[in-house]
Protein backbone atom coordinates (compact mmCIF):
# COMPACT_ATOMS: atom_id res chain seq x y z
CA UNK A 1 0.00 0.00 0.00
CA UNK A 2 1.57 3.41 -0.82
CA UNK A 3 0.69 6.28 1.10
CA UNK A 4 0.39 8.98 -1.60
CA UNK A 5 -2.39 6.46 -2.80
CA UNK A 6 -3.97 5.72 0.04
CA UNK A 7 -4.06 9.25 1.28
CA UNK A 8 -5.47 10.53 -2.01
CA UNK A 9 -8.63 7.99 -2.33
CA UNK A 10 -9.26 8.52 1.45
CA UNK A 11 -9.66 12.14 0.83
CA UNK A 12 -11.58 11.61 -2.27
CA UNK A 13 -13.91 9.81 -0.08
CA UNK A 14 -13.27 6.16 -1.23
CA UNK A 15 -14.37 3.57 1.51
CA UNK A 16 -12.01 0.74 0.29
CA UNK A 17 -8.84 2.89 0.71
CA UNK A 18 -10.74 3.41 4.59
CA UNK A 19 -11.13 -1.00 4.97
CA UNK A 20 -7.91 -1.39 3.29
CA UNK A 21 -6.35 0.63 6.60
CA UNK A 22 -8.75 -1.33 9.01
CA UNK A 23 -7.94 -4.43 7.32
CA UNK A 24 -3.96 -3.44 7.97
CA UNK A 25 -3.79 -1.79 11.19
CA UNK A 26 -6.97 -2.21 13.61
CA UNK A 27 -5.42 -5.54 15.29
CA UNK A 28 -2.22 -3.87 15.82
CA UNK A 29 -3.35 -0.70 17.17
CA UNK A 30 -6.15 -2.48 19.59
CA UNK A 31 -3.05 -4.58 20.98
CA UNK A 32 -0.72 -1.27 20.98
CA UNK A 33 -4.02 0.43 23.03
CA UNK A 34 -4.08 -2.37 25.81
CA UNK A 35 -0.69 -1.43 26.76
CA UNK A 36 -2.41 2.20 27.60
CA UNK A 37 -5.99 1.08 29.36
CA UNK A 38 -7.53 -2.09 31.57
CA UNK A 39 -9.42 -3.83 28.97
CA UNK A 40 -9.94 -5.21 25.40
CA UNK A 41 -13.22 -3.32 25.82
CA UNK A 42 -11.98 0.34 26.05
CA UNK A 43 -8.78 -0.59 23.90
CA UNK A 44 -11.32 -1.15 20.79
CA UNK A 45 -13.08 2.46 21.56
CA UNK A 46 -9.84 3.61 21.37
CA UNK A 47 -8.86 2.67 18.40
CA UNK A 48 -12.70 3.47 17.47
CA UNK A 49 -12.31 7.27 17.86
CA UNK A 50 -8.67 7.27 16.66
CA UNK A 51 -10.11 6.05 13.08
CA UNK A 52 -12.56 8.83 13.32
CA UNK A 53 -9.71 11.23 14.20
CA UNK A 54 -7.91 9.98 11.35
CA UNK A 55 -10.95 10.16 9.01
CA UNK A 56 -11.47 13.63 10.62
CA UNK A 57 -7.42 14.47 10.04
CA UNK A 58 -6.76 13.05 7.11
CA UNK A 59 -6.79 16.65 5.15
CA UNK A 60 -4.02 17.92 7.38
CA UNK A 61 -1.77 15.05 7.35
CA UNK A 62 1.49 16.35 5.60
CA UNK A 63 3.55 13.00 5.29
CA UNK A 64 6.13 14.17 7.47
CA UNK A 65 5.66 10.52 9.03
CA UNK A 66 4.71 7.69 7.18
CA UNK A 67 0.48 7.02 7.11
CA UNK A 68 1.36 4.58 9.71
CA UNK A 69 3.27 6.12 12.40
CA UNK A 70 0.76 9.04 11.82
CA UNK A 71 -2.53 6.77 12.64
CA UNK A 72 -0.32 4.88 15.49
CA UNK A 73 0.45 8.15 17.14
CA UNK A 74 -2.88 9.67 17.09
CA UNK A 75 -3.90 6.15 19.00
CA UNK A 76 -1.00 6.37 21.75
CA UNK A 77 -2.01 9.94 23.07
CA UNK A 78 -5.67 9.02 22.96
CA UNK A 79 -4.85 5.76 24.79
CA UNK A 80 -2.48 7.54 27.15
CA UNK A 81 -4.49 10.01 27.87
CA UNK A 82 -7.45 7.67 28.23
CA UNK A 83 -5.66 7.81 31.36
CA UNK A 84 -8.01 4.97 33.10
CA UNK A 85 -4.90 3.61 34.66
CA UNK A 86 -2.51 5.41 37.20
CA UNK A 87 -0.43 8.27 35.31
CA UNK A 88 2.12 6.18 33.65
CA UNK A 89 5.87 8.00 32.67
CA UNK A 90 8.18 6.29 31.09
CA UNK A 91 11.45 5.59 33.03
CA UNK A 92 14.60 7.67 31.78
CA UNK A 93 16.87 6.61 34.61
CA UNK A 94 18.35 2.86 33.91
CA UNK A 95 18.68 2.05 37.32
CA UNK A 96 20.71 -1.36 37.58
CA UNK A 97 17.92 -3.65 36.97
CA UNK A 98 20.13 -6.12 35.45
CA UNK A 99 19.18 -8.26 31.81
CA UNK A 100 20.52 -11.47 33.78
CA UNK A 101 20.39 -12.53 37.12
CA UNK A 102 23.03 -11.32 38.67
CA UNK A 103 23.32 -14.62 40.93
CA UNK A 104 24.53 -16.43 37.59
CA UNK A 105 27.34 -14.78 37.21
CA UNK A 106 30.15 -14.64 39.51
CA UNK A 107 32.09 -12.10 41.51
CA UNK A 108 34.46 -11.09 38.21
CA UNK A 109 31.35 -10.48 36.41
CA UNK A 110 32.04 -13.75 34.21
CA UNK A 111 28.86 -16.65 33.93
CA UNK A 112 28.94 -19.08 36.95
CA UNK A 113 25.59 -20.45 35.63
CA UNK A 114 25.47 -19.53 31.45
CA UNK A 115 22.31 -20.19 29.36
CA UNK A 116 22.01 -23.89 28.01
CA UNK A 117 22.36 -24.15 24.63
CA UNK A 118 19.23 -23.87 22.84
CA UNK A 119 18.78 -25.95 19.56
CA UNK A 120 19.04 -25.06 15.84
CA UNK A 121 15.32 -25.65 15.56
CA UNK A 122 14.38 -23.40 18.56
CA UNK A 123 11.96 -20.79 16.43
CA UNK A 124 10.12 -23.64 14.63
CA UNK A 125 9.53 -25.56 17.81
CA UNK A 126 8.36 -22.38 19.84
CA UNK A 127 6.33 -20.87 17.11
CA UNK A 128 3.19 -23.28 17.82
CA UNK A 129 -0.12 -21.77 18.24
CA UNK A 130 0.37 -22.46 21.89
CA UNK A 131 3.32 -21.09 23.03
CA UNK A 132 2.63 -17.80 20.66
CA UNK A 133 -0.47 -17.68 23.21
CA UNK A 134 2.07 -17.93 26.38
CA UNK A 135 4.66 -15.45 24.85
CA UNK A 136 1.17 -13.27 25.55
CA UNK A 137 1.05 -13.64 28.80
CA UNK A 138 4.86 -12.89 29.10
CA UNK A 139 4.48 -9.78 27.40
CA UNK A 140 1.61 -8.57 29.37
CA UNK A 141 4.32 -9.03 32.61
CA UNK A 142 6.44 -6.60 31.34
CA UNK A 143 6.01 -2.73 32.36
CA UNK A 144 3.75 -0.95 30.18
CA UNK A 145 6.53 1.06 29.10
CA UNK A 146 8.33 -1.86 28.20
CA UNK A 147 5.52 -3.51 26.64
CA UNK A 148 4.66 -0.83 23.98
CA UNK A 149 8.01 -0.89 22.43
CA UNK A 150 8.69 -4.34 22.57
CA UNK A 151 5.41 -4.49 20.82
CA UNK A 152 5.65 -2.06 18.38
CA UNK A 153 9.25 -3.14 17.46
CA UNK A 154 9.30 -6.88 17.17
CA UNK A 155 5.82 -7.66 16.82
CA UNK A 156 4.50 -4.86 14.64
CA UNK A 157 7.83 -4.14 12.98
CA UNK A 158 8.27 -0.99 13.41
CA UNK A 159 11.58 0.98 13.06
CA UNK A 160 13.04 2.60 15.97
CA UNK A 161 12.55 6.06 14.67
CA UNK A 162 9.04 5.37 14.45
CA UNK A 163 8.93 3.70 17.77
CA UNK A 164 9.99 7.11 18.96
CA UNK A 165 7.80 9.08 16.72
CA UNK A 166 4.83 6.92 18.03
CA UNK A 167 5.29 7.28 21.67
CA UNK A 168 7.18 10.51 21.62
CA UNK A 169 10.42 9.07 23.37
CA UNK A 170 13.78 9.72 22.82
CA UNK A 171 16.01 7.18 20.97
CA UNK A 172 18.18 6.18 23.53
CA UNK A 173 14.97 5.66 25.88
CA UNK A 174 13.69 3.70 23.05
CA UNK A 175 16.95 1.04 23.65
CA UNK A 176 16.80 0.84 27.11
CA UNK A 177 12.96 -0.13 26.89
CA UNK A 178 13.83 -2.35 23.87
CA UNK A 179 16.97 -3.72 25.66
CA UNK A 180 15.21 -4.80 29.40
CA UNK A 181 11.85 -5.83 27.27
CA UNK A 182 13.78 -8.62 24.96
CA UNK A 183 15.61 -9.29 27.93
CA UNK A 184 13.14 -10.55 30.37
CA UNK A 185 11.36 -12.18 27.41
CA UNK A 186 14.39 -14.41 26.83
CA UNK A 187 14.28 -15.26 30.36
CA UNK A 188 11.08 -16.46 30.13
CA UNK A 189 11.70 -18.63 27.00
CA UNK A 190 14.59 -19.89 28.55
CA UNK A 191 12.99 -20.99 31.48
CA UNK A 192 10.24 -22.53 29.15
CA UNK A 193 13.11 -24.30 26.92
CA UNK A 194 14.40 -25.69 29.99
CA UNK A 195 11.32 -27.35 31.16
CA UNK A 196 10.64 -28.87 27.83
CA UNK B 1 26.31 6.65 20.40
CA UNK B 2 27.44 4.99 23.44
CA UNK B 3 31.07 4.63 24.67
CA UNK B 4 32.02 2.34 27.34
CA UNK B 5 35.06 4.02 29.19
CA UNK B 6 35.90 0.79 31.00
CA UNK B 7 40.04 -0.13 30.35
CA UNK B 8 39.98 -3.95 31.07
CA UNK B 9 38.42 -6.61 29.17
CA UNK B 10 34.38 -6.89 28.78
CA UNK B 11 33.08 -9.35 31.57
CA UNK B 12 30.02 -11.15 30.75
CA UNK B 13 27.94 -9.41 32.93
CA UNK B 14 28.66 -5.99 30.85
CA UNK B 15 28.65 -7.77 27.83
CA UNK B 16 24.53 -8.68 27.81
CA UNK B 17 23.82 -5.48 28.54
CA UNK B 18 25.53 -4.29 25.10
CA UNK B 19 23.14 -7.17 22.96
CA UNK B 20 20.48 -4.60 22.45
CA UNK B 21 23.21 -1.56 21.40
CA UNK B 22 25.19 -4.04 19.32
CA UNK B 23 22.43 -5.31 17.37
CA UNK B 24 21.13 -1.44 16.89
CA UNK B 25 23.79 -0.61 15.45
CA UNK B 26 24.76 1.73 18.16
CA UNK B 27 27.83 1.15 19.40
CA UNK B 28 31.27 2.58 18.18
CA UNK B 29 32.75 0.80 16.01
CA UNK B 30 35.83 0.29 18.65
CA UNK B 31 33.45 -1.31 21.13
CA UNK B 32 31.75 -3.37 18.73
CA UNK B 33 34.99 -5.02 18.08
CA UNK B 34 35.60 -5.28 21.94
CA UNK B 35 32.16 -7.14 22.01
CA UNK B 36 32.50 -9.01 19.32
CA UNK B 37 36.24 -10.35 20.68
CA UNK B 38 34.31 -11.01 24.10
CA UNK B 39 32.45 -13.13 22.13
CA UNK B 40 34.62 -15.18 19.94
CA UNK B 41 36.17 -16.58 23.20
CA UNK B 42 32.70 -16.88 25.37
CA UNK B 43 30.38 -19.71 24.60
CA UNK B 44 28.23 -18.76 27.27
CA UNK B 45 27.56 -14.71 25.96
CA UNK B 46 27.32 -16.04 22.22
CA UNK B 47 24.82 -18.44 23.14
CA UNK B 48 23.36 -15.33 24.99
CA UNK B 49 23.44 -13.36 21.86
CA UNK B 50 21.93 -16.53 19.60
CA UNK B 51 19.15 -16.76 22.13
CA UNK B 52 17.88 -12.53 21.66
CA UNK B 53 18.00 -13.24 18.46
CA UNK B 54 15.61 -16.39 18.60
CA UNK B 55 13.82 -14.42 21.10
CA UNK B 56 13.18 -11.54 18.00
CA UNK B 57 12.60 -13.70 15.66
CA UNK B 58 9.14 -15.90 18.33
CA UNK B 59 7.96 -12.03 18.98
CA UNK B 60 7.66 -11.58 15.35
CA UNK B 61 5.32 -14.38 14.75
CA UNK B 62 2.86 -13.22 17.44
CA UNK B 63 -0.31 -11.86 15.67
CA UNK B 64 -2.36 -9.79 16.53
CA UNK B 65 -6.27 -10.68 17.30
CA UNK B 66 -7.91 -11.17 13.94
CA UNK B 67 -10.42 -7.94 12.94
CA UNK B 68 -14.08 -9.51 14.02
CA UNK B 69 -16.32 -9.17 11.54
CA UNK B 70 -18.57 -7.27 13.99
CA UNK B 71 -15.39 -5.00 14.78
CA UNK B 72 -14.90 -4.28 10.73
CA UNK B 73 -18.94 -4.00 10.28
CA UNK B 74 -19.25 -1.24 12.94
CA UNK B 75 -15.60 1.12 11.62
CA UNK B 76 -17.67 0.66 8.43
CA UNK B 77 -20.57 2.09 10.15
CA UNK B 78 -18.29 4.88 11.36
CA UNK B 79 -16.80 5.42 8.31
CA UNK B 80 -21.02 5.83 6.63
CA UNK B 81 -21.78 7.88 9.55
CA UNK B 82 -19.27 9.90 8.81
CA UNK B 83 -19.44 10.73 5.56
CA UNK B 84 -23.14 11.40 5.79
CA UNK B 85 -23.53 8.36 3.56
Amino acid sequence: MGDDDLVRRLRAGDGSAFTELVNAYHPSMVRLAQTFVPSRAIAEEVAQETWLAVLKGIDGFEGRSSLKTWIFHILANRARSTGVREQRTVPVDVGDEGSVDRRRFDEGGAWSAPPAHWSDDIVEKLSSGAFLARVQDALSQLPDSQRAVVTLRDLDGLSSKEVCDVLEISEANQRVLLHRGRSRIRATFEDEVAKR
Amino acid sequence: MRFLTLRHDLVCREAVELVTDYLEGRLSRRDARRFEAHLAKCDGCDEYLRQIRATIEILGKVQPDDLAPETRQGLIDLYRDFRGE
